[in-house]
């Protein structure tokens, strides 16, 4: 389904991604995890159009996305949820949710519905605004508002920042059920523990390369990510 | 001893004598070059009234009025919150009908209605000729620069320059520039409606290109610069625009319909109507504008740029729009300005007339239609006031000083401008809270 080959990002003089490849397939949850200043924001910058590599490939369902501008990335199907949330502070959580429907033409109001049964505690709050939510809210706002666009390939950036554990339990498990229902997922994510555990595959990054890719089983177990992400004391490690 | 110096209220005393103290020179008499200081030992020495009771140094009153605002000022620290509440529970009711569409149309056609019957209820030949030249122009251009400020959150410091090439426009279809007019034929100014709401938005479209990737401080420099670029090209391109002596050759306007013949002359109060039926026609499609699709775009991209890249706005698209749909407002006033007085000069589109519009704009309230054309309405009328009557030692280059001061004081106290928009409320109020990444207007960006 996506597609990366060689991709190499750059900002000025300092090379941020040194030619990553992997691949996200249909109905799958591909995890991306990484120390901080790994390279996995840029990652997602550079999937969503934010920032264009300088050489290299992306492709989505056969088609050349390298060069696409990010808010021509919804009418691909392709949708975005930022890191740190950025949902719109003075519009009400519907106005959010139909600022995610921008580019869809006609009536959209069965997804918002079926939005509200996904995450009901937005359907309490449908008329507060965006930023008198809380973070967990305003995360779970921040998904549907993404997924208003009827994506078929949802990009998520570290959903778990700044969450109470509880919470990002409830996020991860509503994850599982996007997935569930059709839509692929491609998550960053800190929190290797959780985003292993949900995930059908991950990736490992470390100063701009991906070092290894393997099934998320595989990967829980391995010594190198327990040592490195799990924070696991591997003997002789 | 220290523990009075470090009291609170003599704090506050002195705090409040010092306010004073400033407004005492800004109000007192001018200095010169012989006499450098004589505005300072002026502003404190000369003799004046108190109030036209009795005659006695600057000092006592302004010493009296410090005295006042002390006052106030601890009454309000201890009864303000009280004050406040009192008053946002009476005003409850209206605010809240409002709200209701009916009543916000009723109040628009009373408005209308007065604006109507106004020229002929104001016969002073100034005002009639301030009502056109200084007061709906500047509604125009004030209504204009907020589809940009406003609405688009973009800081543009360079609005005079499409009011300048409106102005040029006219002059140049018309036939009262060196340059051949277009097509050869000296055209009505109301051919050059059209013509300089459309090239004024495609310049809206050429700065806005290569400049609106930028944000804050980096887009309002850049704007600063073309506004100074188009003044410095009227100026030097002599063959082409008449240099700095400009023209004084651009006829009235005049309509020939059949057996129907009128001429604007130099009566103000037909240019006032024409103005009038413009000013209501932005001011309708503004605010359908607002609500519209691209009204929201233009909101979502204020409050968070990458969020509405993300949901699939493309910024620089609405920014564009706004500073194309922006500037036909001021393309508009340029025509009516150059064809009112005949004439226009490189020298009347300054900074600081960029800076007087975008007073009225942050004055009024940022966002909010009805805000933005009270607070030109108020300011241009108080302006107008002190040109027209000035009080003892008024100077006309005084205003600035004015207007600046009456800036600080609104930052202040309300921060939103007098009536402000209900979401730029939210806005400010959510990112003092910390939420939200909002693209500020006045602070920048981070880029």
């Amino acid at each position: 389904m996506l597609q990366v080959t060689d991709a190499v990002v750059r900002y000025g003089a300092i090379t941020a991604l040194h030619g990553i490849s992997f691949n996200v397939d249909q109905g799958e949850i591909v995890t991306l995890l990484g120390a901080n200043g790994a390279g996995k924001t840029t990652t997602l910058r550079m999937l969503s159009g934010l920032h264009a590599p300088s050489s290299g490939s992306i492709n989505f369902e056969g088609q050349d996305v390298t060069k696409t501008k990010a808010h021509d990335f919804t009418t691909l199907g392709i949708s975005h949820v930022p890191e740190g949330r950025r949902i719109f502070p003075s519009m009400s959580v519907e106005e959010n949710l139909e600022m995610g429907a921008f580019n869809r033409k006609g009536s959209f109001s069965d997804d918002m519905e079926r939005m509200y049964v996904t995450f009901p505690i937005l359907k309490d709050r449908r008329k507060q605004l965006g930023g008198n939510l809380s973070g967990g809210e305003q995360q779970m706002l921040a998904i549907a508002r993404a997924l208003m666009s009827q994506p078929r390939l949802l990009l998520l950036d570290e959903p778990s920042m700044g969450l109470a554990p509880m919470i990002v339990e409830t996020i991860f498990r509503i994850i599982g059920e996007i997935r569930d229902s059709g839509t692929t997922v491609f998550v960053v994510e800190q929190n290797a523990s959780t985003a292993l555990h949900l995930a059908d595959r991950g990736y490992v990054m470390e100063n701009g390369r991906i070092v290894f890719g393997d099934t998320a089983q595989n990967l829980l177990h391995d010594e190198r990510v327990r040592a490195v992400y799990l924070g696991e004391s591997v003997e002789g490690a | 001893m220290k523990s009075i110096l470090t009291h609170q209220l003599f704090r506050r005393f002195i705090t409040a004598a010092a306010v004073l103290a400033v407004v005492a020179v800004m109000t007192g008499p001018a200095g010169s070059t012989e006499a450098p200081t004589a505005g300072f030992t002026g502003s404190f020495s000369e003799r004046s009234s108190f109030f036209g009771f009795f005659e006695t140094v600057r000092w006592v009153p302004f010493l009296f009025l410090a005295l006042v605002f002390f006052g106030v000022w601890t009454l309000w620290l201890s009864r303000g919150a009280q004050i406040k509440s009192g008053v946002s529970q009476v005003m409850q009711v209206p605010r809240a009908a409002t709200q209701r569409r009916p009543v916000r149309w009723g109040i628009g056609v009373v408005l209308l209605f007065v604006a109507l019957i106004l020229p002929h209820v104001i016969n002073d030949p100034f005002w009639q000729a301030a009502m056109v030249e200084q007061i709906a122009v500047y509604v125009l251009l004030a209504i204009g620069l907020n589809v940009v400020v406003g609405f688009a959150g973009l800081l543009d410091l360079g609005f005079v320059a499409f009011y300048a090439i409106g102005a040029y426009v006219t002059a140049w279809v018309t036939g009262a520039l060196p340059t051949p007019p277009l097509f050869g034929i000296h055209m009505d100014p109301f051919f050059a409606i059209p013509i300089a709401i459309v090239i004024v938005m495609v310049a809206g479209i050429v700065l806005g290109v290569p400049t609106l990737r930028l944000r804050g401080d980096y887009l309002a420099i850049v704007t600063l610069g073309f506004g100074e670029i188009i003044t410095i090209f009227a100026n030097n391109l002599y063959g082409i625009t008449g240099g700095s002596q400009g023209t004084s050759l651009i006829p009235h306007f005049s309509l020939h319909i059949g057996p129907i013949k009128y001429v604007w002359g130099l009566a103000p109060v037909p240019y006032y109507y024409l103005t009038l039926v413009f000013v209501v026609i932005f001011l309708l499609a503004f605010s359908l504008l607002e609500h519209s699709r691209v009204g929201r775009a233009w909101t979502a991209i204020r409050e968070d740029e990458v969020a509405a890249e993300s949901v699939g706005i493309n910024p620089l698209k609405y920014k564009v729009m706004a500073f194309a749909i922006g500037a036909s407002t001021a393309g508009f006033a340029g025509v009516v300005t150059a064809s009112q007085s005949n004439n226009i000069f490189p020298s009347s589109f300054s900074l600081a007339f960029s800076i007087n519009i975008l007073v009225l704009v942050i004055f009024g309230g940022m966002g909010s239609i009805f805000g933005v054309v009270l607070g030109a309405l108020l300011i241009q009328t108080g302006s107008m006031y002190l040109l027209h009557s000035p009080p003892a030692g008024y100077q006309s280059s005084d205003l600035y000083i004015y207007l600046g001061a009456l800036l600080v004081v609104m930052m202040i106290f309300r921060p939103a401008g007098l009536v402000p928009s209900r979401r730029r409320r939210r806005e400010i109020v959510l990112s003092e809270a910390g939420e939200g990444h909002m693209n500020e207007v006045l602070t920048g960006d981070q880029p």
